[in-house]
């Protein structure tokens, strides 16, 4: 059995609530943080345990703190971006459903590290029902005396704030996310001047992941020198990964990262294989903005080296022959899946999504989606397949945010590596309309070596 | 005594020029000037907050500064970006950000009506400019282009939403110049749209300032609605007392007509002398203005063209060939000639019309 952090006490009966959490030796970190150690102290932990944000960026945590502009006078902020709207991922809703403590006792460790006396935490609009949740936990921390005023008579006050959002994804990327808490429209600010300088309100501010707030309460607990054993070089930890798609257990799994894909998808611990016995075509291994794999090139990378579920080696051969970890919604797809109609499905949601701020993401996401629709329906040309490529290598790092390469990136992935499917599609389309295209090569070992 | 500010020196391409810290890249391309200049739809240097919406003043960092010589991985915005000393901005000699320019062009084309004839920024708007300088002559959409209604602002101004380019300049208008603020972006995506929700009028007395900094046909003086066009006017620089405003306008005259009022626009199209909504739309009589002076134009423009200064008239030739007599015409094809003429349908006709299907005395 992989050793959990974050799910350790998942089992646990009530662990909901406050009394059970309590028993089970919640809230020992912030005792430990408070008494015994400085602000820096716990930013040089982070620092040293090598925890990476878990939102799907994957940059450094504890340098992210440290960039942290203090000046004298300004009120610094902390907050948690719980606006997790990416289709298949959905482990930080898991997190806070069900242990809601962990999160709360990881954003006071998180405050008190940065100097945040007001934190948010920003959830999506549809996850109603865990407002209700978190705020409970927030009060029952509230009347033990873990938030409010000198907190276990240390001098540092603390107060959470939920904040839910209306239901736009683009308001889970960072500015965008400020300028929502402020009451503003959520567009994306232009950046710099970056949140840690200027954010909320223009004050230095820091804004992380749910799951990376909470992998901070086992660094503090077990110490960054245990924390950085797990896993393998840079990817230090443990990593929660939303399963879904056609395997035989969908779920959220903690994963020690040091373990193959094709363990994690075929072994009995975590997905336990694709159902009812199909092959594997296809996955997409950090959520739906990042680029999809056929099989032969996720079990193994172009080097042929066994493909980990790490960050290095997920986005090995970068964006030709890999992918990303992504913020871990690990969508595995079986040879009766139609790769035309599953990036339409995406570029569906990146324009309904689309802020609508700068051009080339406002105006090409509805032109993909179009032209995707075209294909699916058996509508579409060949030239149609060029044009879709030549419309996403112009969005792509043109764009104020990252959400026009989220919106890219799937599109470019599928025509690279399932062109053959596309062009069945456009020259079979009536066939097209009755079955999909089948497993077809996309799990035959590589016969050149991809340069 | 106040310490003499450091300058900072950048390079755009190849060519040097030494600014005040804290410039964009954009400024300081315009204190060099020419071909250099990155073209600008949303940036506004008299807006706080506009820029780095329309993305077609993308340029390459080929060195980030003196200090830190390391290229920005990304084309950057020009407008919103500062220059570092030691610098070096690549903009149209570097072809990537060339092909990046076409790119945007294309994205703000495809879902633009492109109905200059019939559009009242013809002449002067932005996105006619760009299209001419980085725009293709066909375009890769199939479908059917996003439409609005149309939509009445009150008594002034329409907006036409089916043009804009959501630069959002309106919306900084709104905010910066007047005091409530009655529109608005509604929706997202690619059907986010400038609105005032429930139709309200805009109300205020500088609302007429958002058509001066409107770059495309969307917001259009209802005054002036369908006119004149732009260069069949003659622009000219006048002033009055205003109690509101600095009162100092352009007038767009057509012989002794005003046939529109509008702010003063700099080289770049911007206005930075802000005016009210009496001197736009209610004074409309030469009376009421003290001309100073037509106004320089760019000899390139379209405005200038037709306004026969110095014009040279050629020599009539006729009544000296012909021996002192005015020429006259030698036929009235019209009066001959029966092709207009409605009795005869040459549906009807059997065979090919000849002239004589078209003698009357025979028919």
């Amino acid at each position: 059995m992989a050793r959990k952090l974050l799910l350790e006490k998942i089992g646990i009966e009530g662990i909901r609530y406050y009394d059970a959490y309590r028993k089970s030796g919640g809230y020992a970190s912030v005792e430990k943080v408070l008494k015994t150690m400085s602000p820096d102290d716990v930013t040089n932990e982070v620092k040293k345990s090598g925890l990476r944000g878990r939102g799907g960026a994957g940059f450094p945590t504890g340098m992210k703190w440290g960039f942290l502009a203090k000046p004298q006078g300004v009120p610094r902020y902390l907050i948690c971006n719980a606006d997790e709207s990416e289709p298949g991922t959905f482990k930080d809703r898991y997190l806070m459903e069900h242990i809601p403590h962990l999160l709360i006792e990881g954003l006071i460790v998180s405050s008190y590290a940065v100097g945040s006396n007001c934190t948010y935490i920003y959830i999506r609009g549809e996850f109603g029902w865990i407002v209700d949740i978190l705020e409970q936990a927030i009060a029952e921390a509230k009347n033990n005396g873990w938030l409010g005023k000198n907190i276990l008579g240390s001098g540092f006050d603390c107060e959470i704030y939920v904040h839910p959002g209306a239901g736009a994804y683009i308001c889970g990327e960072e500015t965008a996310l400020l300028e929502s808490l402020e009451g503003k429209r959520g567009n994306p600010r232009i950046k710099p001047p970056f949140p840690a300088l200027k954010g909320l309100y223009d004050c230095p501010t820091v804004v992380n992941n749910v799951e990376t707030l909470s992998a901070v309460v086992p660094i503090i607990n077990y110490g960054s020198e245990e924390y950085a054993k797990i896993g393998i070089g840079k990817s230090a930890g443990t990593k929660l990964i939303s399963a879904c798609g056609n395997i035989s257990k969908p779920g959220v799994y903690e994963i020690e990262m040091n373990i193959s894909v094709e363990e994690f998808i075929y072994s009995d611990e975590y997905c336990g294989g694709i159902a009812n016995g199909r092959r594997l075509k296809a996955c997409v291994p950090g959520g739906s903005s990042v680029p999809i794999l056929p099989a032969n090139l996720l079990l193994k990378t172009a080097k042929g080296e066994t493909r980990m579920m790490t960050y290095e080696s997920l986005s090995d051969g970068g964006f030709i022959t890999g992918s990303m970890l992504g913020s871990g919604g690990f969508i595995v797809y079986d040879e009766d899946q139609c790769i035309v109609r599953n990036t339409y499905s995406f570029s569906r949601f990146y324009r309904h999504e689309s802020c609508g701020q700068c051009s080339p993401c406002r105006e090409g996401t509805g032109w993909m989606k179009k032209i995707l629709w075209n294909i699916e329906t058996g509508k579409g040309k060949i030239k149609d397949i060029d044009l879709l490529f030549s419309i996403q290598s112009k969005i792509e790092g043109n764009t104020i945010c990252p959400f026009g390469d989220a919106a890219s990136w799937p599109v470019a992935a599928a025509i690279r590596h399932f062109r053959d499917e596309f062009e069945w599609h456009v020259t079979n389309a009536e066939e097209a309309q009755r079955r999909n295209y089948g497993l077809a090569g996309y799990a035959e070992p590589l016969k050149v070596a991809a340069s | 005594m106040a310490e003499e500010k450091k300058l900072v020196k950048v390079t755009i391409d190849n060519l040097t020029v030494e600014v005040e810290p804290g410039t964009t890249i954009l400024e300081a391309a315009r204190q060099i000037g020419g071909d250099i200049v990155p073209p600008t739809m949303c940036y506004y240097s008299t807006l706080k907050g506009s820029g780095g919406k329309c993305r077609t003043c993308l340029v390459k960092v080929a060195q980030g500064s003196a200090a830190d010589p390391r290229p920005m991985p990304k084309l950057v915005a020009s407008c919103r970006t500062a220059v570092m000393d030691g610098m070096v901005v690549e903009n149209i000699t570097n072809p990537a950000v060339l092909e990046t320019r076409k790119a945007v062009t294309e994205f703000l084309l495809i879902n633009h009506p492109l109905d200059c004839p019939v559009c009242d920024q013809a002449g002067e708007c932005d996105l006619q400019d760009l299209s001419y300088g980085h725009g293709v002559d066909t375009s890769r959409l199939e479908f059917k282009k996003r439409t609005f209604e149309l939509e009445n602002l009150g008594p002034y101004i329409q907006l036409h939403m089916t043009r804009c380019i959501m630069c959002y300049r309106c919306v900084y208008v709104a905010d910066q110049l007047t005091e409530q603020r009655l529109h608005g972006v509604l929706d997202r995506g690619d059907e986010c749209r400038i609105s005032t929700y429930i139709s309200k009028a805009i109300d205020n007395d500088f609302s007429g300032n958002m058509i001066d900094v409107c770059p495309v046909g969307a917001l259009t003086d209802r005054t002036f609605r369908f006119k004149n066009r732009v260069w069949f006017t003659k622009p000219m620089d006048a002033h009055r007392e205003c109690s509101k405003c600095s009162g100092n306008v352009r007038l767009w005259m057509r012989g002794e007509e005003v046939f529109r009022v509008t702010g003063r626009k700099d080289q770049w199209n911007e206005v930075h002398d802000f005016i009210c909504n009496e001197c736009r739309f209610e004074k409309k009589k030469v009376s009421d203005w003290v001309i100073e002076g037509p106004t320089k134009v760019h000899r390139h423009s379209v405005i200038s063209a037709n306004k026969y200064q110095n014009l040279k008239t050629p020599k009539e030739f006729l009544p000296e060939v012909m021996g002192g007599r005015d020429p006259k015409m030698l036929m009235n094809i019209h009066k001959v000639s029966g092709v207009n003429d409605p009795e005869i349908d040459l549906s009807k006709i059997p065979g090919p019309a000849t002239s004589k299907i078209f003698d009357k005395e025979e028919s």
